[in-house]
């Protein structure tokens, strides 16, 4: 089973982006459950989702405490809620920002943890660029996508298609997909300095 | 159809299916989005015919929905916590009247303290009010619940209860088979009812009964209930044949054959239950759990036969009875009667605290060395009781318990849980 978990704030599309991460698997064949922490979402406070991805039925109703994978929509949640708790060494964390993690003062938190899992993205410059309004689920999901390989960008195009219709729906594409490739041209950048 | 999609949204195009001829409904959390989608698809012509009715409150959803299916209609609700509790006069003059109302209790705690979160505070209030009472444990299961709810409250002329966890279940969004218009109009056929209030051939419902009949007519509900623990097995094996998949019924085992430790729960907390029985298992525990999905009417002697081969019961319920402890486990005993084991009762989940696998495992560890007291609160925060109970002993005017007790737990943000 992989489990993500996203923190954000009332308002981005939290609990959206957990949803369409979830059909996005679904569109792959695989058994996933999305749902909110609930209770919480109002406009501007902080908000988390889950997702967890598996191949057979998931039952288990838990919240995601251990999580394989964080996403982070608003990095002004740093200092204020307690975003890493339970995520494991090999785990993934994509945030939301122009900032590497060592400008966000994590560089020393984030010592022990497998570099080519690490990512920042501009998600919501990106979402601005390509649908007029720094709603950052749908890119980040993007990057995610290219981040973890967990899901294809086909599928997420899909899942998000199935969520949006008509131009909000290819804005949100196109984010996604503008994500997907800055974050893979990261990954290249980071084999690439670890190959030379 | 295989769809990803939310909980709320399965029942509300499963309830839509079965082709109500009212809804009427009120806003309450979890379960405004059931309401919410049915009332889109009434306005869309999907549903149709169908009437809508915005009402006022819960106790005049319940009255809609006497007075529609009096008049022959099918008629359904939905509401939770204390949306149920306004409507309790009128759900006793429901199963009363013997009226086939089906309603959906996304289930939430009840205040004060007021809470918006999961437990069965609601519902089991409710156990004694006459209505049949299913509680699903998947999403799938509730969509599939509501379908032979219809059926089962028809063919009673009794109303269905269909409990559902609010949120865990409500609002996840999974995979869900959602069936075709077709397999459900040949699954459930028209509504026709016992008794109909009729302008072209009056007759009257609802007459004062004295002491000569009163016991009588009220007995009925009770032999409505008795028969429904043949006839709910019998629709569950009809479900099972129409749509290919095991859904409803009294009682469902799992790994319990060989267990000497018995799990017993009701709704969306067995599937975090089975994970854990499988975890333990591998380390060679015998234990396995049973689920209720039937509580009222509660079915006494299949659950002795499925518990009787076990050394000790756990009844792990998210309800708790102020001053004796377990509701769930109170019938489960009686269910006992004369069998001699070990039964423990755990209260867990009140007002939405998550039921861990983590907890789970260290509960039924500690319940199969029968080392558990016979009442155990999960994860409670023993610390924030004892300062206020500390700070009632020492000050007349210790002040208000909810507040206090919020001071003492710390600040509340949305972290990782």
């Amino acid at each position: 089973m992989f489990q993500v978990r996203i923190h954000g704030r009332g308002g981005q599309g939290v609990v959206t982006a957990a949803e369409m991460l979830s059909v996005a698997a679904f569109n792959e064949g695989r058994h996933a459950q999305a749902f909110p922490s609930f209770g919480s979402e109002r406009t501007g406070a902080p908000v988390v989702a889950f997702c967890r991805i598996d191949d057979r039925e998931i039952r288990v109703r838990e919240p995601i405490m251990e999580p394989d994978a964080l996403i982070v929509q608003d990095p002004t949640l740093l200092h204020q809620v307690d975003l890493f708790g339970g995520l494991h060494r090999d785990g993934f964390i994509l945030i939301n920002t122009a900032k590497s993690f060592d400008e966000l003062g994590l560089g020393e938190f984030v010592a022990g943890f497998r570099h080519e899992r690490l990512l920042t993205v501009p998600a919501g410059d990106l979402a601005r660029a390509h649908t007029g309004r720094p709603v950052p689920n749908a890119a980040l999901l993007g990057g995610f996508a290219a981040l973890s390989g967990l899901i294809s960008p086909d599928s997420l195009a899909q899942a998000i298609r199935e969520r949006f219709a008509g131009e909000v729906g290819e804005g949100n594409v196109a984010a996604a997909q503008a994500a997907h490739a800055w974050v893979a041209d990261e990954l290249r950048e980071l084999s690439g300095a670890a190959a030379g | 159809m295989l769809r990803q999609v939310e909980g709320s949204r399965a029942v509300a195009e499963a309830v839509a299916m079965c082709r109500p001829e009212v809804i009427c409904a009120y806003p309450i959390s979890p379960q405004t989005h059931i309401v919410e989608n049915l009332s889109q698809l009434v306005k869309t012509g999907e549903l149709a015919p169908c009437e809508f009715v915005n009402v006022e409150s819960e106790f005049a959803a319940m009255s809609v929905a006497i007075g529609a299916s009096a008049t022959g209609a099918r008629a359904y609700t939905a509401t939770a916590s204390q949306g149920l509790l306004y409507m309790v006069e009128a759900l006793y003059n429901a199963s009363g009247l013997g009226l086939p109302i089906v309603m959906t209790v996304a289930n939430r705690a009840i205040g004060a303290p007021i809470n918006i979160w999961n437990d069965h505070s609601d519902s089991m209030s409710q156990r004694d009010c006459g209505w049949i009472q299913l509680y699903a444990e998947t999403n799938q299961e509730a969509l599939d619940l509501h379908i032979q709810a219809f059926r089962l409250a028809e063919e009673l002329s009794t109303p269905v209860m269909v409990c559902m966890d609010g949120f865990i279940l409500t609002h996840a969004v999974e995979r869900i088979d959602i069936p075709s218009q077709a397999q459900v109009d040949a699954y459930l056929t028209p509504f026709v009812p016992r008794q109909v209030l009729d302008p072209d051939a009056p007759i009257s419902i609802g007459a004062m009964v004295g002491p000569e009949a009163f016991m009588e007519v009220k007995y009925l509900a009770h032999a409505k209930q008795m028969s429904a623990l043949e006839l709910i097995p019998e629709l569950a094996a009809d479900f099972r044949q129409a749509f290919g998949r095991e859904s409803g019924g009294l009682i469902r085992s799992y790994r319990s054959e060989d267990a000497e430790t018995i799990v017993v729960a009701l709704g969306s907390v067995l599937g975090t239950i089975q994970d854990t029985i499988d975890e333990l298992r591998e380390d060679g525990m015998k234990i396995g759990a049973v689920g209720i999905t039937s509580f009222r009417p509660f079915p006494l002697e299949q659950l002795r036969t499925a518990l009787a081969g076990a050394q000790r019961v756990v009844v792990l319920e998210k309800a708790l009875a102020v001053g004796i402890g377990g509701i769930v486990s109170a019938n489960v005993r009686m269910a006992l009667a004369g069998i001699a084991l070990h039964g423990y009762t755990v209260i867990a989940g009140l007002g939405g605290r998550p039921i861990t696998k983590r907890s789970l495992r260290a509960l039924f560890l500690e319940a199969a060395d029968d080392a558990l007291g016979p009442l155990t609160f999960l994860d409670m925060d023993w610390d924030i009781v004892n300062r206020e109970l500390a700070r009632m002993a020492s000050s007349r005017r210790s002040g208000p318990h909810a507040e206090n007790m919020l001071r003492d737990s710390g600040p509340v943000a949305a972290g990782p849980v």
